[in-house]
């Protein structure tokens, strides 16, 4: 760095230069590294750390109402968990909610980017409308799906009258709750994930397709062979941010179907709130919260290897 | 010839229909939300969707008789507090990454992205007790201050600092600029882009928070938007689905044009960054 000293600089004014330059870049940068990361380091220690390494060691006692520890008992509350049948229904149900909404919520994505990216005229308004649900919010969508899942006079209750089909009371069927839950989920995701397809399809070079096309290959054959192995990280982007937002789903349970009918929605992060605020036993939810992070760090994990691999080639 | 042209406007019709259809499905909840809101309740549990009593009655109502309007402007402190507090904090721990060195830099930096693993929604019980011991409970600061700082921010912008060009750090050093002025005036102006990405993305996490406040809040004075609706649902409204209707629609709208008029910039933003 030093070596940008030229020689129409006056050469005391040059040491000082060199001084402050070689000053900064070791005694001092402790202080300033202190100041600059200090705070994210102090924030991040407190309100992520600490309850992480918390979490972990009172998921290995017993705890009172209050939520203090009382006796150790190494990890009898996770063998409790997998052994209990109504945590077992609960992964089980997470894990349909899941490949559900990912499953759906991908075909879709890909269904409506590979319909926007063709070349018609006003297929800017398309591209405009399908992206619209990126504006709504976990409430939002809520209501508005609530009121279609309505038994007496939602749109869908209405809709079966009208073809003279048997109406289906949507949140009070265990299967359909569970369907009406992925529905709003999807349904809610789906704006950017059909952005963020749109944009890597649109990144496939068009050479391959003029190709193809000059080969005669069916638009279906090169659908699965050009634009899904081209946009393969893109894909496998999505699918993760998908599962990991999955497995932490709360406010739509929370609003649409309050983890029921008879637990048919109950899911991982409804049972850690629900264990603990209402239910009082800290020392189960702890457990569950900590078998909720090891999912999480996995996938994120998953994610960043990736990642780091892609940036490699 | 005209067979080739014949068959092509039949494939184009063909996807426009289906262009179409599925514009509709997606739409649909909308369409339903936004009608009935400006229709009366009575119509609406009777099914009666064609109703031709149109009005701003529930609109008017969920101004006057439920406390939306406050919901809206804690959620907008709220969230442009937290916004605003990442842009900060990030934007410094970022520097302190890229710009100095120091002792266990790559310790530090590994346990910034070991925190990106943690989900949030596991620590809910020791941090509900550490907002509980410092007297926070019921107040804006019980979600801006858990959320003052974020890991994914960080290595966000480490990744945008990384790409400073080397002259625009050689040029600060000649100038004699301290840290603090290297920051402020060369890298956070040079990284503009980058920091509007996070601004906007922080903005829309906190607008979007639903677990967090639901276990902190318990008073109207500062109830945020998402979890207020379901306050509302389940309150005296109940069953005035009109009125429910018209405060999704005013929360909903708002969004909708900022994302609509949004879209543009987002979209230069994009071509831009792809250029570089």
């Amino acid at each position: 760095m030093l070596k940008t000293s030229t020689t129409n600089v006056v050469p005391e004014k040059k040491v000082e230069a060199k001084n402050k330059t070689k000053f900064r870049l070791t005694a001092n940068d402790k202080y300033y590294a202190s100041i600059f990361a200090g705070p994210s380091l102090f924030l991040l220690g407190l309100f992520t750390f600490y309850p992480m390494f918390r979490t972990l060691y009172i998921s290995m006692f017993l705890t009172n109402t209050f939520g203090n520890t009382t006796l150790f008992v190494g990890l009898e509350n996770y063998v409790k968990l997998v052994t209990s049948p109504d945590f077992v229904s609960s992964m089980w149900v997470t894990l349909v909610y899941v490949v559900g909404v990912t499953f759906f919520t991908i075909a879709m994505g890909l269904l409506l980017a590979n319909l926007a990216s063709q070349k018609l005229p006003g297929i800017a308004i398309f591209r405009t409308l399908y992206s619209v649900t990126m504006g709504v919010s976990v409430s939002v969508a809520a209501i508005f799906w609530l009121f279609i899942f309505n038994p007496s006079a939602g749109f869908f209750t209405l809709l079966t009258k009208l073809l003279h089909l048997p109406t289906v009371n949507w949140l009070s069927n265990p299967t359909m709750a569970m369907w009406a839950i992925i529905i709003t989920t999807v349904w809610m995701h789906l704006g950017f994930v059909f952005l963020v397809f749109l944009g890597a399809i649109e990144s496939v070079p068009t050479t391959l397709y003029e190709a193809a096309d000059v080969e005669g290959v069916s638009k279906h054959y090169q659908f699965f062979h050009i634009t899904l192995p081209m946009i393969s990280p893109t894909l496998f982007f999505i699918s993760t941010i998908t599962i990991i937002g999955s497995f932490k789903s709360f406010g739509l349970i929370d609003l649409i179907t309050k983890g029921g009918p008879t637990n048919a929605t109950n899911m991982l992060v409804y049972r850690i709130y629900n264990d603990a605020f209402f239910g009082g036993n800290y020392a189960k939810s702890s457990a569950e919260a900590i078998i909720l992070t090891i999912i999480i760090a996995f996938f994120t994990y998953l994610q960043f290897k990736f990642l780091e691999k892609k940036v490699n080639y | 010839m005209i067979n080739i042209d014949e068959r092509k406007i039949l494939k184009n019709l063909f996807s426009y229909i289906l262009l179409i259809v599925l514009a509709v499905v997606i739409l649909v909840p909308f369409f339903i939300g936004i009608w009935t809101s400006f229709l009366p309740t009575a119509d609406i549990l009777k099914g009666n969707y064609f109703s031709t009593n149109i009005s701003l009655t529930n609109y008017l109502d969920a101004f006057t008789k439920t406390p939306i309007l406050r919901y809206l402007g804690n959620t907008v402190v709220v969230s442009t507090l937290i916004m605003l507090a990442h842009l900060l904090f990030c934007s410094m721990s970022a520097y302190a990454f890229v710009f100095l060195d120091f002792k266990y830099k790559k310790f530090f930096f590994a346990l910034f992205m070991v925190t990106m693993m943690l989900p949030g929604e596991a620590a809910i019980i020791p941090n509900f007790q550490t907002v509980k011991a410092l007297g926070l409970l019921d107040h804006y600061s019980a979600m801006v201050v858990p959320a003052l700082t974020s890991a994914f921010g960080t290595f966000m912008l480490r990744q945008a600092f990384l790409q400073t060009p080397k002259e625009l750090k050689e040029a600060a050093d000649i100038e004699g600029l301290n840290h603090f002025q290297i920051f402020w005036k060369v890298i956070l102006p040079y990284n503009r882009i980058s920091l509007i990405t996070l601004g906007a993305y922080s903005f829309l996490g906190a607008w979007n928070s639903y677990l967090w406040p639901i276990l902190v809040t318990f008073s109207n004075e500062s109830r945020v938007i998402q979890n207020g609706l379901k306050q509302l649902q389940s309150e005296e409204t109940f069953n005035n689905w009109g009125m429910i209707q018209a405060s999704a629609a005013i929360i909903v709208i708002p969004t909708i044009l900022v994302l609509f008029i949004g879209q543009h910039y987002f979209k230069s933003g994009l071509n831009e960054g792809a250029v570089k």
